[in-house]
């Protein structure tokens, strides 16, 4: 780990956001990861997306679990709320910060040890109620906590540091998510920063719970030649199956516009979300449609298959309605209603438990 | 862009600022880390190799480093280098048994200097220790020539300045007092192998207008200044003018203060921004109440029967013209009374005693011509050096020339091309010392540049001899030497080794570095994490790395040295590595790189030498 701290000295032309915050404004503490760990460019491409979708740092809450990737939430808005939760249970404590203050920006960040193992029941729950959260699972197949065991997103023949190959099959949290109604499912890689924000800035503003798988290698466990979660294999085996980018409402432009300024021959397509913000693709792969499921999920078989990594942010359904939506709570916030609504008493108890003699 | 070539010993010289903007090319963040280590004989040899007058130099340097110094980047001012030269000057121990032994058989050679300035003494401090017989040839009864006659002695304080050249002239160097060369065929006649002229710039411009002979109140700054310093003048009358705006001007004001001068005005033709004085020199004549006026253009000396009464002067303001020149126009007319005036108007070199036919050739102005690599003048074996060369620059100016005309005297007594100048060689020692360990200080922290102590106003002006600054405490020394960002230790990239994992350029609190695809220089300045718009900078540009074929490209402009990317490089692609600039002087060639002045090594560890 690191103890020179980062200096409070910045680049002078250093760019602000509309609230006058640069970037160095997202950080966090230093990170004690691994030096070279992925999760740490994660960390990095998630301070862009905050940076650039002006999230108020007050208003957004980090929610985590327990493992390296668990870290991650120390690691950027230090000014934000968090809560580093129980192994595999983030999903719950996030579900009851969201269910009692729906105006924050929820991020949760796991792995795949958390995600995967002891938490999977609470990962599959949390994605058919569609929480309103952007869920990252930094995914590098290994426990590097506990010295590099396999973890349950290894593929079949990965060898470990000793050279021991993994004989048991993986859990692939994107054909998982689709295959469980996910509304948003991407994947991306933390080698590639390009790709990567966009996606977290789709998925914040999703409203509903966005799976991110991002392959975040593990330098000290995982990084070596015969390992498929490493900076070599993954970019050796990278397929984009499509490039997408968020487009706030007011930026928003009319394809036909883009089309003729855009050098590339590229079909532009937007898909237009609840709230009137956009996500506009630009085909990489022919007809790739990211909102069809069953394409979606038959394409990531065969491409996973033929062994390539495919990512892009592959799905999402411009219908998506997260849990409030569905139950139909109140609008506000738990903390801004007055006492009496919160708390109405017996009486009302009772007339409650009238309607159901 | 091509890979950049880090075996140039150029390219890291050139990332630390200060040393590279000094003309001797101190090696200033070296010995700034010394006296962090409270080594200060070490320090102040680091700092006598290169610049052989530390102490003299710590009160007197133009200090090129300090506007080149990278904290001005990031903060507003820069570290103060040459105070800090200073406390390494005043804290030494008795430094005399690491200079270098003096051969006592000689090798046979005899050189002549004229003149015993700061070019000349380096000279003979570089060509004593190889067994040369230097001869110096001095006009007045002691040494120092305008270090001694025009700099006052608030400023530099003569115990000072005597202990330095006595350290040269205890080598064995024979001085000759009272010994004016009048004639340099007849030093040519005598049996030297080679002549160094550093006889300066001795004369002072003159300013000729109506009335500039009708009296005896108008002096001519130099002159004036070497008669202050030799006693033969010690009043002044009390409402004096000085006509200039250099640092010569500020000499003269402020010791006309000090010796009867009440009144004492600078009046400078232009306004501030053109003044060339150094801005330091310029705030302690004003905290002396030395009015500075400015944009007044003297047009005549006012004598009434052959009393001086004053000047008068256009008042003027400054435009750019079409040609970007600057021209005045005259808005007014002033009268500023007066019984004295300084003229301080520049400075040029002067030599009656050197003959129409000794083969020194000459250009128009009187200059002599001169070799600007060889330091030789058309007369093989005649070498010029200090202001006598290209006329008046600063004291560290003059000990390089020294340093370089002593390199062509060697190479010339043995025959050798004078053009083939000994390479720069350098030495590049990684500063890890463990896994999260590195051998100098890299927080950054923001402080204020510290201000020097001046004795108090009252008390300097009863005296001329009273130096006005007292120097750096130790709380002041601490803040300074952490100020300094450590430049030398240079931020070095072993490609191969990189994975592209992006931890360095996350970690980076100046966004200098970024992995991308290579292109032309104006255009991959464009598209870095942090645009490079700083052109006198180098980009670096490694070569192709090995997972996806893009460079690294580091901007140098802003890089602190805090050293975070290599403490957070998996594979020690990027270490700090501490550069040490092996600048060869007289007697060392390429393959008897400089082995420095028995300064133990600063860096542990096997080190690399690197060469062009």
């Amino acid at each position: 780990m690191t103890y020179i701290a980062k200096p409070r000295v910045f680049h002078p032309s250093l760019e602000k956001n509309e609230l006058g915050l640069t970037r160095r404004d997202y950080e966090g503490v230093m990170s004690t990861l691994c030096a070279g760990c992925g999760h740490d460019s994660v960390t990095a491409a998630l301070i862009e997306a905050a940076w650039e979708l002006a999230i108020p740092t007050h208003r957004a809450a980090k929610m985590s679990g327990i493992g390296c990737s668990s870290k991650t939430t120390a690691y950027f808005m230090s000014e934000s709320h968090g809560f580093n939760s129980v192994h595999g249970r983030m999903p719950s404590v996030a579900s009851g910060a969201n269910a009692a203050n729906r105006d924050l920006v929820y991020i949760g960040v796991s792995g795949d040890g958390d995600s995967l193992s002891i938490g999977l029941g609470q990962l599959c729950h949390a994605v058919r109620r569609n929480l309103n959260l952007l869920y990252i699972i930094e995914n590098n197949g290994v426990y590097g906590l506990t010295k590099g065991q396999f973890s349950a997103s290894a593929d079949m023949g990965s060898k470990s540091k000793r050279g021991v190959p993994n004989e048991q099959p993986p859990i692939d949290p994107a054909l998982l998510g689709l295959s469980i109604g996910a509304t948003f499912v991407a994947r991306g890689f933390s080698g590639d920063k390009d790709q990567l924000v966009p996606i977290i800035k789709a998925g914040i503003r999703h409203p509903g719970l966005a799976l991110v798988d991002v392959i975040s290698p593990c330098v000290t466990f995982n990084d070596h030649v015969g390992s498929t979660k490493s900076y070599a294999y993954t970019r050796e085996h990278f397929r984009e199956a499509v490039e997408a980018a968020f487009v706030a409402p007011k930026d928003f432009v009319p394809p036909a516009d883009e089309i003729t300024a855009d050098i590339g021959s590229a079909e532009v397509r937007d898909v237009r979300m609840h709230d009137g913000s956009v996500i506009r693709f630009r085909q990489v792969e022919g007809d790739y449609d990211a909102t069809d499921r069953d394409a979606v999920y038959g394409y990531l078989r065969e491409r996973q298959n033929a062994g390539e990594v495919p990512t892009g942010l592959l799905y999402v359904d411009p219908e998506s309605r997260d849990l409030h939506d569905v139950l139909g709570t109140v609008d506000r916030p738990l903390w801004d209603l007055p006492f009496e609504e919160l708390c109405p008493g017996s009486e009302a108890l009772d007339a409650l438990m009238e309607n159901y003699r | 862009m091509e890979p950049t070539n880090v075996g140039n010993p150029d390219y890291y010289h050139k990332v630390v600022d200060c040393q590279w903007a000094c003309p001797a090319h101190t090696n200033v963040p070296g010995y700034i880390r010394l006296i962090a280590q409270e080594r200060y004989d070490d320090a102040y040899m680091l700092n006598w190799e290169s610049n052989v007058f530390p102490g003299i130099l710590g009160r007197t340097c133009d200090r090129p480093c300090e506007p080149a110094c990278r904290r001005v980047r990031v903060e507003e001012k820069p570290v103060a280098i040459c105070r800090l030269k200073r406390v390494a000057a005043d804290l030494r121990g008795d430094v005399t048994p690491r200079f270098p032994d003096i051969p006592k058989q000689k090798n046979g050679k005899k050189i002549a200097c004229v003149g015993a300035g700061p070019a000349s003494l380096t000279v003979a401090r570089d060509l004593m220790p190889l067994g040369y017989e230097v001869t110096i040839f001095e006009k007045n009864d002691r040494p120092g020539g305008l270090m001694w006659t025009n700099i006052p002695q608030f400023r530099l304080p003569p115990e000072v300045l005597w202990e330095e050249i006595d350290y040269i002239l205890d080598m064995g160097v024979d001085i000759r007092y009272n010994a004016p060369v009048e004639s340099m065929k007849w030093l040519l006649e005598q049996d030297f192998d080679a002549v160094f002229v550093g006889s300066g710039a001795p004369r002072g411009k003159e300013l000729r207008l109506p009335g500039r002979y009708d009296t005896d109140h108008i002096y001519i700054g130099i002159d004036w200044l070497e008669s202050v310093a030799f006693g033969h003048v010690n009043s002044i009358e009390e409402n004096v003018l000085v006509i200039g705006v250099g640092n010569t001007a500020m000499d003269c004001c402020r010791t006309s203060k000090r010796i009867g001068g009440t009144n004492v005005k600078v009046m400078a033709r232009k306004s501030k921004p053109y003044f060339k004085a150094s801005p330091w020199e310029l705030e302690d004549a004003e905290e002396e109440l030395v009015d500075i006026v400015e944009n007044h253009s003297p047009t005549e000396f006012v004598v009434e029967d052959g009393v001086l009464r004053g000047m008068n002067f256009d008042i003027v303001e400054w435009h750019e013209n079409d040609e970007g020149r600057l021209v005045s126009t005259k808005l007014d007319e002033t009268f500023f009374p007066a019984e004295a005036v300084i003229l301080a108007i520049g400075q040029e070199t002067a030599f009656p005693w050197i003959e129409d036919d000794a083969g020194i050739e000459f250009n128009k102005w009187r200059e002599a011509v001169v070799d600007r690599t060889t330091f030789m003048s058309t007369r093989e074996g005649v070498f010029f050096g200090g202001d006598a060369a290209w006329g008046p620059e600063n004291i560290i100016w003059a000990a390089e020339h020294g340093h370089q005309a002593a390199i062509s005297i060697h190479a010339y007594c043995r025959g050798e091309d004078l053009r083939k100048r000994p390479p720069e060689h350098m030495n590049l020692v990684s500063a890890k010392m463990g896994l999260h360990e590195w051998s100098y200080s890299n927080d950054y922290e923001y402080a204020h540049r510290r201000k020097m102590r001046h004795v108090r106003l009252e008390e300097r002006l009863q005296s001329i001899e009273t130096e006005v600054e007292e120097g750096f405490d130790i709380e002041q020394t601490l803040t300074e030497v952490e100020r300094c960002l450590n430049c030398d230790i240079q931020t070095h990239f072993t490609g191969s080794l990189c994975i592209e994992c992006d931890a360095c350029i996350d970690i980076c609190p100046l966004s200098c570095l970024t992995i991308t695809h290579n292109g032309a220089e104006a255009e991959l300045r464009t598209r870095l994490t942090a645009p490079a718009e700083n052109e006198e900078q180098d980009i670096y540009v490694s070569e192709a790395l090995p997972q996806t074929s893009r460079v690294m490209v580091k901007d140098e402009d802003l890089c602190i040295h805090c050293g975070l990317c290599a403490e957070r490089c998996p594979t020690a692609a990027w270490d700090m590595r501490t550069f040490d600039l092996l600048k060869p002087y007289a007697g060392q060639d390429a393959e008897h790189p400089y082995s420095g002045m028995g300064i133990e090594e600063m860096s542990p560890g096997g080190f690399v030498s690197v060469t062009p």
